[in-house]
């Protein structure tokens, strides 16, 4: 290996380098067709990301389209419920992405990504999926746009997410099923990669998470970062001062990252990302990625990877379609490296524990990405002195999982 | 063994365009994958790629994606496509270039591929998730272990990039001739012409064109066009896959050498 190691608490580090790399994570690993495509993208980016025409655009929408700015909403009956016999204990707020537009935070960068689209002149948008939150944005806003939408998504998870793949084409997207491998996330990737290297001079890929080869996942981080941005407004309202944990859910990482970015470099604030530990992350059978990962490349990016000892990608399990996903958004694995943001995994049971806790406790119905972050408080709040804040990204809505739950619930 | 170079070089001199078959290591097993090799040595192949399987081609057609799933069921490794390297490359006149996506390579260690295929008898080196960008960890050690790097240009590639690859392309430049994945496709479209045309104007280094060509006529034409050497593979793969292993052979022979006399009746 030449690979340098990565020199230790290099926090300040926020935007990749040349190469799209946050230390040693990160890169453009696919095929010379799309290079070219690439730096379209990145050239479009850096022009219009500071544009005030393109600005006002992206803000008025996101105002009177979507409906940000999303609450933060202190959830009163969960901080009670893990509260000490004293009443003293963890103020436990909600960032409220489940109430945009859609029902998640997908649509942030889907809205972001389809106007750069337009500016570069492309008519066809195609994008992957695995809960469906991001293909419902996608087809979303290619149905506000008038624009030719193609959306892969994996057999399996089609069948999990039956709801969204009925909304997406209801919107006028075109749903392509993807058969290969276990039929998820990882495969609609790949497939949506294939299209993109056959139409690439006509087709923008909108592709949904911090992943993938740069300029991807800083494009998805930039247009997901106003989650944290909207965070620290409302807490300055709220208590005037900053949050002091951040807590959400990990696939390929977007909601996360939208909640970390604008908190990178205040030392102050814990962040902490959940990824989907499945059937347990000794078993076979997880997502857990950062956890149980090695350094490799997957569509397009080195980040960290499940892989087996020849270097082939494993098919990852978890109980949530849009957690699903065998590699990790490369931010995300240098800010484990660098230390600054911690990881951990929350089990496939232990997720419906959590989804079930919030539904009851707030009346809230999390998506089961969202309660593998709710779930974690279970563990996380008893290690904790005193009255920290916390701040959950609430990244979407349940009734797409309400069948599939349905199935492991006994409700009576 | 020859280098790619020095196979390339060779045929240039006899004004000759080199057949480079595909075929995937494993598919439908090893022992079907090493007798194929030979076949092709003596059906006309100049110079043969081998395919190592991989979980996700990401510039791959289904066909190429099928075989490599198949023999990755089958527990074919990385190990395993070396070994077969190793046995039977003596046996061979054509030089092997290995095909690989670039994770199994990292996972092995950079240095420790390369040299492990170079003992094995591999000369040469095709990764296609690496671009002229990620390519210096590759280039430099190959280079030192006696390993050629094919680069690959592409229709997308703007006149600056195809020359910066040119420059650093080994053994011979990789033109491929469609914006898509590998696989058969019916017409070879008149763009890579225009293609084989820039390229020639920046690099006296041999092109080879793949990508998406099928059957002699194109291969015919892919040559006078201008190309050093004519790559074809799903159509390789395919006829490998179908019906039992020794009429699969058949099929082969037949179809190389009728490759091979496309591009040699002038």
């Amino acid at each position: 290996m030449t690979l340098t190691p990565l020199p230790i608490n290099q926090t300040s580090v926020q935007q990749p380098d040349a190469l799209g790399r946050y230390g040693k994570f990160g890169g453009k690993y696919v095929p010379e067709t799309l290079m070219p495509a690439l730096s379209e993208l990145e050239t479009a980016f850096y022009q219009y990301r500071h544009d005030p025409e393109f600005q006002n655009e992206l803000q008025g929408l996101l105002k009177d389209y979507v409906g940000r700015a999303t609450p933060l909403y202190f959830a009163e009956r969960l901080t009670t419920h893990f509260a000490r016999p004293d009443g003293t204990g963890p103020q436990i707020y909600l960032k409220r992405e489940d109430l945009n537009h859609t029902g998640a935070h997908k649509i942030n960068n889907a809205l972001g990504q389809v106007l750069l689209a337009k500016r570069m002149g492309k008519q066809r948008i195609i994008a992957e999926t695995g809960a469906g939150q991001h293909g419902v944005a996608t087809a979303t806003v290619c149905a506000r746009f008038g624009l030719e939408c193609i959306i892969y998504m994996g057999v399996h998870d089609m069948e999990r997410q039956a709801l969204n793949v009925f909304r997406m084409r209801l919107m006028g997207a075109e749903v392509r099923p993807v058969e290969a491998g276990t039929g998820t996330l990882k495969d609609a990737t790949s497939e949506a990669i294939r299209d993109w290297v056959t139409n690439v001079e006509t087709t923008h890929y909108i592709l949904g998470s911090v992943a993938g080869p740069h300029p991807y996942p800083m494009i998805v981080r930039d247009f997901q970062a106003i989650i944290g941005q909207e965070t620290r407004q409302q807490a300055q309202e709220k208590w005037g001062g900053l949050p002091d944990i951040l807590l959400a859910c990990v696939g390929g990482g977007s909601n996360a990252m939208g909640l970390f970015h604008e908190f990178v470099n205040e030392p102050s604030v814990r962040l902490i990302g959940i990824e989907a530990g499945g059937e347990g992350v000794d078993s076979e059978k997880h997502a857990a990625t950062l956890t149980r990962g090695r350094v490799g490349v997957l569509h397009g990016a080195m980040s960290y990877l499940l892989q087996d000892d020849d270097g082939q990608v494993v098919e990852p399990h978890s109980i949530s379609a849009g957690l699903d996903y065998p590699g990790v958004g490369p931010e995300h694995s240098f800010l484990k490296d660098s230390g600054r943001a911690e990881y951990y995994s929350i089990t496939d049971a232990e997720a419906l524990e959590g989804l079930q806790l919030l539904s009851r406790l707030e009346g809230i119905i999390p998506a089961l990405e969202t309660a593998h972050a709710i779930a974690h408080l279970s563990k996380l709040c008893p290690q904790l002195d005193g009255s920290p804040r916390i701040v959950i990204n609430c990244s979407g809505r349940g009734d797409k999982d309400m069948q599939n739950v349905a199935k492991y619930l006994d409700l009576k | 063994m020859k280098s790619v170079s020095d196979c390339m070089t060779a045929l240039r001199d006899r004004a000759q365009c080199a057949l480079i078959p595909f075929i995937t290591a494993g598919d439908p097993d090893l022992d079907t994958t090493a007798k194929a090799l030979q076949v092709l040595d003596r059906s006309g192949a100049d110079l043969i790629e081998l395919g190592v399987p991989y979980s996700d081609p990401l510039a791959d057609g289904p066909v190429i994606q099928a075989a490599a799933a198949r023999a990755l069921q089958k527990g074919v490794r990385l190990e395993d496509v070396l070994d077969l390297v190793q046995t039977v490359s003596p046996t061979l006149q054509a030089p092997i270039i290995l095909f690989t996506y670039y994770n199994p390579i990292l996972n092995r260690g950079i240095e420790n591929f390369l040299t492990r295929a170079y003992e094995a008898g591999a000369r040469g080196l095709v990764v296609p998730d690496l671009p002229l960008e990620e390519m210096d960890s590759v280039l430099q050690p190959a280079a030192e272990i006696g390993i050629e790097v094919t680069l690959l240009v592409a229709p997308t590639s703007p006149k600056d990039r195809i020359q910066a690859i040119a420059q650093n392309a080994q053994g011979f430049i990789y033109l491929v001739s469609v914006t898509g994945v590998t696989g058969m496709r019916s017409q070879i479209g008149s763009r890579v012409q225009d293609l084989l045309m820039d390229l020639r104007s920046v690099t006296d280094k041999p092109i080879g064109v793949g990508f998406g060509i099928s059957e002699p006529s194109q291969a015919r034409q892919v040559m006078e066009w201008g190309a050093d050497a004519v790559i074809v593979g799903s159509a390789f793969v395919k006829r490998l896959a179908e019906g039992e292993p020794h009429q699969a052979l058949e099929a082969v022979e037949t179809f190389c050498r009728s490759l091979k006399a496309s591009l040699e009746d002038a």
